[in-house]
């Protein structure tokens, strides 16, 4: 049974590592779309994939994954924005996990928009 | 909604929105009583009694970006569907109450599906505020309270991920017993 116990060792070792992550004005963000219509069309496991891989590719001090409202284009949902501080913001239209360690590594590493999956491809 | 989860995350985030500082998800199950029932509660901005019939009216929300809100109308139908019943009780200042209750055993069920993968999320985006999770079958309960965990993380945020997978592994432990140890 989890306890509270490795609760401890784990809040040991995040101090031990001081996260940067909060301190870090360059972290890109993660917007991933969470509203009724968003959560309707599949946001939730998109939403893992993101945080699994970014956690996988040990980024998690680069990349913060989090959830926004609707924007709008709900006929476009599950809906990703990625903000990179320098960068022009990027949304990705109808999202699935497959596409997610795609997007993780040529955008978020390598810094090259995943064009056939932007908003752009489709309009 | 796939997924009565998915109903739950989103009500609880017009919870997030009320500036609530406490979030309540108490789910009880029953075999015996055939009946599953989801309460959210908040201490958020709460709302005036026509406030809760506005939101209860599809064609009725806050936003600007869309002149429709489905959130609680779907949650609402889909506990109706099944002849159970819903209710919203609010005060403004104090904050909201938003039940729903089914009749398990009803074709028109939508099945709870991954209610702690819900919660989970839930904490990683706001791990500011404060969530209370109860699950209660006829086998026992158990309950994940945010405070007490940030009281051992001494200021380590909740959104760490190493806390998080603790999280996601003490509702996944704490399920299956209360479950009868099954897979569910």
């Amino acid at each position: 049974m989890k306890s509270l116990a490795e609760l401890q060792a784990i809040r040991d070792r995040a101090k031990a590592q001081l996260d940067l992550r909060r301190e870090n004005p360059n972290a890109a963000r993660v917007l991933v779309g969470m509203a009724t219509c968003g959560i309707a069309a599949g946001a939730r496991p998109v939403l893992n994939a993101f945080t699994e891989e970014i956690a996988k590719r040990g980024l998690t001090k680069d990349v913060t994954v989090t959830q926004t409202g609707c924007i709008g284009i709900c006929q476009y949902e599950p809906v990703v924005e990625i903000e990179i501080p320098g960068e022009e913001k990027v949304t990705y239209v109808k999202v699935a996990p497959e596409m997610v360690p795609r997007i993780v590594s040529d955008h978020l590493v390598h810094h090259q928009v995943v064009s056939e999956y932007t908003i752009g491809a489709i309009k | 909604m796939r997924e009565l989860s998915l109903n739950v995350m989103d009500v609880a985030q017009n919870s997030v929105r009320a500036q609530a500082s406490l979030v309540r998800i108490d789910v009880s199950e029953s075999d015996r009583e055939d009946n599953l029932t989801i309460a959210i509660s908040d201490n958020g901005c709460g709302m005036t009694d026509e406030q809760v019939q506005q939101v209860i009216d599809p064609f009725f929300t806050t936003r600007t970006t869309r002149k429709v809100g489905l959130g609680v109308p779907l949650f609402k139908l889909s506990a109706e569907q099944t002849g159970g019943s819903f209710d919203i009780k609010s005060k403004v200042g104090e904050g909201t109450v938003t039940t729903a209750s089914y009749v398990k055993s009803s074709v028109d069920m939508t099945p709870l599906g991954d209610i702690n993968d819900t919660v989970k999320i839930l904490i990683q985006c706001n791990p500011d505020i404060d969530f209370v999770f109860t699950h209660s079958t006829d086998l026992g309960s158990f309950a994940l309270d945010t405070r007490e965990l940030r009281e051992v993380l001494e200021g380590v945020s909740l959104d760490t991920p190493d806390v998080l997978a603790w999280i996601a592994q003490f509702l996944e432990e704490n399920t299956q017993n209360i479950y009868g140890g099954a897979e569910n």
